[in-house]
């Protein structure tokens, strides 16, 4: 494994397809915490998948495969189709998923027919066009290195020469409108800088799996956190730190995509996030419900006791026909109680402690005081 | 049996199974729920390919991808629910990562077999002619008995729980209230989804399923608000784009259900700029027909308080209107035959006063 990753200096290829998924990560990762935050996470799989007909039609147009023309061709689908979407959305009363849909999968459709018009043509150039589909990292090389670095810094320089006003568009558009800010515009260049972020990720994920390179780093981050400067560089931070791995779980073996292992990393760095998180996980949840859960038990059980104690007496059979359970499971329930300090053998049966009767009397205030809250709304 | 013959049907099989499903999906909002269905079928269809030893059997398929269908959306569902992520994020988080476990998994071990990546993507429904099954004595495509039975399946389902459904995606609430199982019948739509996608999986591909499960359902929702009209008119669309999609594919030698998917998309384009719904050309030409109109009615009201012919220089400095729009208003009355025009200016014919008395009049 060491030696894997030693490889990322001494390796040219290997070196190229790291820092390719890495840059993607990064700006994937800065771009889908926006995005994310403003409910429009699937408008990235829209763009991803609208990028193929912009592909194919570049290199129609061109003839040539140099990635930057067709990567540009890609971007400029995908940025059409989220005009379209836009569009949709102002001017008819179809609901947001199925105009995303309806985009995705006519322009997609429309890629697909353009690519096999390519290769079915007599066009000795066209292999490789497919490569975008899945992704292909394996084919990064400097050059492509070199125009991610620029895409992305694009990318990233914009976000942060307007990320107060992003801030601001993301958490309260309304506001932002109130103020004067032009909204639409904003929202529109956070789109256009998406477009960016999808076409870095053309050749290693493609189009695809994009969708997932702007979601789950964000997604991942947000458990984390809830501030939006540390959010954005968590998810840059996971989205690197997937590509990396991808890439280099990639080069272990023979024939393992780069693409579907970039996608795999960010997937186990999202479940892990959810899970072990601090405060936001689902295994604290699950602690704290489970806590909870424990503490209501054993305040009925004392409430019960304290009923019996009171107007009976407190012995497992009794409490066992007051609360329909086995005469053993209330033996054990009498004990649990004991443990807790707050019941004591007596003369016949339990009794409750002095401090068990404090803590069912402050129980008893807390029950009283709900209904007097209620009252006084 | 004729080979153009064998593929429309099937494509048109396809879109009709997509179109009876798909028309509640778009109106239950869960579009792109069947977008990560049609995904994540793939892992289903390779660990079915999987267990059953390497055999390209249809019913393994189908079941492995009815069970990965229904684990997406169990997943995104619990994401969901979980609070932790938003519905749209847990949609694209759970099919990118399910359909990556697909292609690793092809990639790894069914490399070299008839698994092909290109197939998961656009089908192969041009090959839907050689796979041909001897049922009672005759050679009937595989395709078609699939399809057929799929498209069957689809039918009856609505057929049979046609007010069912209609009460559960309009008013979810309700339905539950009175006692309908929302939850059955949307897993029971869910796996049927989940069918339909392995089923067309080999004619049209993965992802190109959805183009027919949503687009067609999407047209017909800009044309009527009637759920029966919707669903027939989804059906036709789905039929002509299958028509239409296959002649440009053979003319231009391309993916036919690449084709397929790119006509249903001209046809929402059409729909979308020309329905009589609110169309957005539609709904243009009638606002500036309208405008023209209402400028009209003013312009006759406004004659009528002269005793003399106007000028138009002098409606011109009244109204403040640009020369261009008052030529068009005055065709526009000319043609109404609210009034004429005379050597010394307009004025109202009879008609055009009679009209001006009612209560339009009073209003201004």
């Amino acid at each position: 494994m060491l030696e894997l990753i030693l490889q990322i200096f001494t390796d040219y290829t290997l070196r190229n397809v790291a820092l390719g998924s890495a840059l993607l990560g990064v700006i994937g990762g800065v771009l889908g915490a926006f995005t994310m935050l403003r409910r429009q996470s699937l408008l990235g799989d829209v763009l991803a998948h609208a990028a193929l007909p912009g592909i194919c039609l570049a290199f129609i147009l061109t003839g040539s495969k140099v990635p930057l023309i067709l990567l540009l061709g890609g971007g400029l689908a995908g940025w059409l189709a989220s005009l379209g979407v836009l569009a949709v959305l102002r001017h008819s009363r179809l609901p947001e998923d199925s105009a995303l849909g309806v985009m995705l999968s006519s322009f997609f459709g429309f890629g697909i027919a353009l690519l096999t018009f390519i290769q079915h043509g007599n066009n000795a150039n066209q292999a490789g066009l497919d490569q975008f589909i899945f992704g292909q990292a394996a084919t990064i090389v400097a050059s492509d290195v070199l125009n991610f670095m620029v895409l992305g810094g694009l990318a990233l320089f914009t976000v942060g020469l307007f990320y107060k006003e992003f801030k601001l568009l993301s958490f309260d558009p309304d506001y932002a409108h109130s103020l004067g800010l032009p909204v639409r515009g904003l929202g529109t260049l956070l789109t256009s800088l998406t477009v960016l972020a999808v076409m870095v990720g053309l050749q290693t994920v493609g189009v695809v799996l994009m969708a997932a390179m702007l979601i789950a780093p964000a997604a991942a981050a947000r458990q984390w956190t809830d501030r939006l400067s540390s959010m954005i560089g968590l998810s840059a931070l996971f989205g690197a730190l997937a590509g990396v791995s991808g890439a280099l779980v990639s080069a272990s073996r023979e024939n393992l995509p780069t693409g579907p292992l970039v996608i795999l990393s960010i997937s186990a760095i999202l479940l892990v996030s959810l899970f072990l998180a601090p405060l936001r996980g689902l295994v604290w949840d699950w602690v704290r419900t489970g806590q909870n859960r424990r503490r209501i038990f054993l305040e009925r059980l004392l409430l019960d006791a304290h009923v019996l104690h009171n107007h009976d007496v407190l012995t497992a059979q009794t409490l066992a026909h007051r609360r329909r359970e086995s005469p053993a499971a209330a033996q054990r329930h009498l004990e649990m109680l004991q443990a807790r300090g707050w019941v004591q053998p007596g003369h016949a049966g339990y009794a409750l402690t002095p401090a068990g009767h404090q803590k069912a009397h402050e129980l008893e205030q807390a029950m009283r005081v709900l209904p007097k809250t209620l009252e006084g709304t | 049996m004729n080979a153009d013959l064998v593929i429309i049907v099937t494509a048109i099989l396809v879109s009709t199974a997509a179109a009876l499903v798909g028309t509640f999906l778009v109106l239950r909002r869960m579009a792109l729920l069947s977008d990560a269905i049609s995904h994540a079928v793939l892992p289903g269809i390779v660990l079915a390919y999987w267990l059953s030893g390497g055999e390209r059997a249809t019913l393994p398929a189908l079941l492995g991808a009815a069970a990965a269908g229904l684990v997406t959306v169990t997943l995104v569902e619990w994401l969901t629910r979980s609070g932790k992520v938003k519905n749209d994020a847990a949609i694209g988080i759970v099919f990118p990562a399910l359909f990556s476990l697909g292609v690793l998994a092809v990639s790894l071990y069914f490399r070299h077999v008839h698994l092909d990546m290109d197939a998961v993507l656009y089908g192969e429904i041009a090959y839907a002619p050689f796979n041909t099954l001897a049922l009672w004595g005759r050679e009937i495509p595989e395709s078609w008995l699939v399809m057929g039975s799929l498209t069957l399946l689809n039918l009856l389902f609505v057929l049979l729980f046609y007010k069912e459904l209609k009460l559960s995606t309009f008013d979810a609430g309700l339905a539950a209230a009175l006692g309908f199982a929302p939850g059955v019948l949307h897993y029971a739509l869910m796996a049927l989804v989940s069918f339909t996608s392995v089923g067309a999986f080999q004619s049209v591909g993965a992802i190109l399923i959805v183009a027919f499960l949503i687009i067609p359902p999407a047209t017909a929702y800009l044309l009527t608000q009637r759920l029966p009209v919707m669903i027939g008119l989804a059906v036709g669309v789905g039929v002509v784009s299958s028509l239409a999609g296959y002649g440009l594919a053979i003319w231009l030698d391309a993916s036919i259900a690449g084709m397929m998917a790119t006509v249903a998309g001209i046809c929402f384009a059409l729909a979308f700029l020309f329905s009589p719904l609110g169309g957005y050309l539609t709904t243009r030409l009638r606002r500036e027909r309208e405008r023209l109109e209402v400028a009209a009615r003013l312009l006759v009201a406004h004659l009528a308080h002269h005793e003399r012919p106007v000028s138009e220089q002098e409606v011109l400095a009244e109204f403040g209107w640009n020369p261009a729009f008052l030529r068009r208003t005055r065709d526009k009355a000319l043609q109404e035959g609210w009034l004429e025009v005379l050597r010394d200016g307009m004025r109202p014919t009879p008609s055009g006063l009679a009209f001006n008395k009612t209560r339009f009049a009073e209003d201004l």
